[in-house]
């Protein structure tokens, strides 16, 4: 699995960062999504899914 | 130019006219249940999901009521959050007519281009790391706020001691703003979201609390000081865009926001844990799972419904109807969370089942600012107060409440607790 942030899409809600902070952070300036760790495996591909659902802007795509 | 847009709505009215015989229900609804929305709203959104209703000044708008769609009416960029616009959903009688397009906007009424720089200016004071900085210090807050409700009368009122004040005291040391002066905006907010309050009233307390911020960043300018205003003051200027009017409006909302919002949630929240042990034992076994009960809690009580109404700037199918430029649509954020499609058996209180999709901050681009501030704020509480005071239950009935039918945000005025 691959994570595609954008980061023009991104609002800043942070609840990416709720879901897996091994897989994102924000930025300091803006908020917006910074990926950690674009290529998940294991246990974390699930976070990267619930984080792509529960994202406001709809700014993370998951290419399986 | 008035008499142009007098005959455009005169135009658009009587199109409206035409469709009235397909609305079936007046809104905003009042809760009559502290627990269920009201009746009408899951007839809607299995019988007619995207519907036609009735607003208090005669107008109308298209009630949106299942998640998937509110969802998707929320994240779309054809629906414009300009509140102050002359089309815009009206839900309190005579509130179009004091709208004033020329002023400034609030970030809540900001469509793009103008949004996004708006709020991104700001977000970097709420990202999950920057709030969990203020962790120890919003502990020292509710732990200094149980002493006082344990040093009080008992029974003592829940939301006098431990709801308001919480909050209050973490948005005010944010921002900078004196603590002393709460009781002033306290007062003022209180109008601003009574749903009775006459328009003109509401526009007095506004511009009350907004006269205050005025003053307030006015003495920050000279010597920014190091919170959030005094930053914004800094990095605005860095970038060349710092407007005093702008900050203010911001200002005022970051306040008015944190001041109601997360009072009512722990107010709403305290009373059922007390309601619902086996849910409130589950939290104290393993506090790992708080944060899972927050969620729940946002769902199950969404205490702002019709917050996110919306005005369709361009023809756009939601839900297989037609919905066109110039009209009105309600993203009902409480149906969407009773949404059978999106949470199973979704009037139980069920702190496990995963709500985290739900929609009670909202969804899009305006998704609640200060959400996860809120959360850490619920977290703390409960786990703080069920800690220290094992033996806390309700003083009166659950019918005897005060519950905030009148408001346009739910919540309790009082909470009697004893322990």
């Amino acid at each position: 699995m691959k994570i595609i942030a954008d980061t023009g899409k991104c609002v800043g809600a942070g609840q990416c960062v709720l879901t897996e902070p091994a897989l994102f952070d924000q930025s300091e300036d803006d908020g917006t999504v910074v990926v950690l760790n674009r290529t998940p495996e294991g246990e974390l591909v699930e976070k990267a899914r619930e984080a792509a659902h529960v994202c406001p802007s709809q700014a993370l795509s998951l290419e399986e | 130019m008035a008499l142009l847009s007098s005959l455009y709505r005169l135009s658009v009215t009587s199109w409206k006219e035409v469709m009235t015989t397909t609305e079936k229900h007046e809104f905003p609804m009042a809760r009559t249940c502290p627990f269920a929305p009201p009746t009408a709203y899951e007839e809607i959104r299995e019988e007619e999901p995207v519907s036609l209703v009735r607003l208090p000044d005669g107008g109308q708008a298209w009630v949106i009521s299942r998640h998937e769609d509110v969802r998707t009416v929320l994240n779309d960029r054809r629906f414009s959050a300009d509140r102050q616009h002359p089309d815009f959903p009206a839900l309190v009688e005579g509130e179009a007519a004091s709208r004033r397009p020329d002023e400034e906007r609030f970030l809540i009424a900001m469509d793009p281009p103008e949004h996004g720089p708006a709020r991104k200016a700001v977000l970097g004071e709420f990202t999950v790391r920057r709030l969990e900085a203020l962790r120890p210090r919003i502990q020292e807050i509710v732990d200094g706020q149980i002493d006082a409700l344990l040093a009080g009368p008992r029974p003592g009122d829940l939301v006098e001691t431990l709801s308001l004040p919480v909050p209050s005291l973490v948005i005010c040391e944010m921002l900078g703003v004196p603590y002393a002066d709460h009781e002033f905006f306290q007062k003022h907010t209180v109008k601003v979201i009574k749903q009775s309050t006459p328009p003109e009233e509401r526009w007095a307390a506004t511009a009350a609390i907004q006269g205050y911020m005025a003053d307030l960043i006015a003495a920050k300018e000279e010597n920014p000081p190091d919170d959030l205003l005094g930053r914004q003051i800094v990095k605005l200027r860095a970038n060349g865009t710092y407007r005093r009017t702008a900050l203010v409006g911001m200002g005022f909302l970051l306040l008015v926001a944190g001041h109601e919002t997360t009072a009512n949630m722990i107010s709403l929240s305290t009373m059922a844990f007390l309601r619902n042990p086996e849910q409130l034992a589950m939290i104290k076994a393993d506090p790992a799972k708080t944060l899972d009960a927050v969620e729940e809690m946002l769902r199950y009580f969404t205490i702002i419904d019709v917050a996110t109404a919306r005005l369709c700037v361009e023809d756009v199918e939601v839900g297989g109807q037609l919905i066109r430029a110039g009209e009105g649509v309600l993203a009902l954020g409480y149906s969407a969370n009773r949404d059978p499609r999106a949470f199973e058996n979704p009037d139980e209180l069920d702190i496990e089942r995963g709500a985290r999709h739900h929609v009670a901050f909202g969804f899009g681009p305006h998704q609640c600012l200060g959400q996860n501030l809120a959360r850490m704020e619920l977290q703390i509480v409960f786990d703080t107060l069920f800690r220290r005071v094992p033996g806390l239950k309700l003083a009166v009935d659950v019918d005897e409440l005060p519950f905030k039918d009148d408001a346009n945000i739910y919540g309790l005025y009082r909470l009697p607790v004893t322990w």
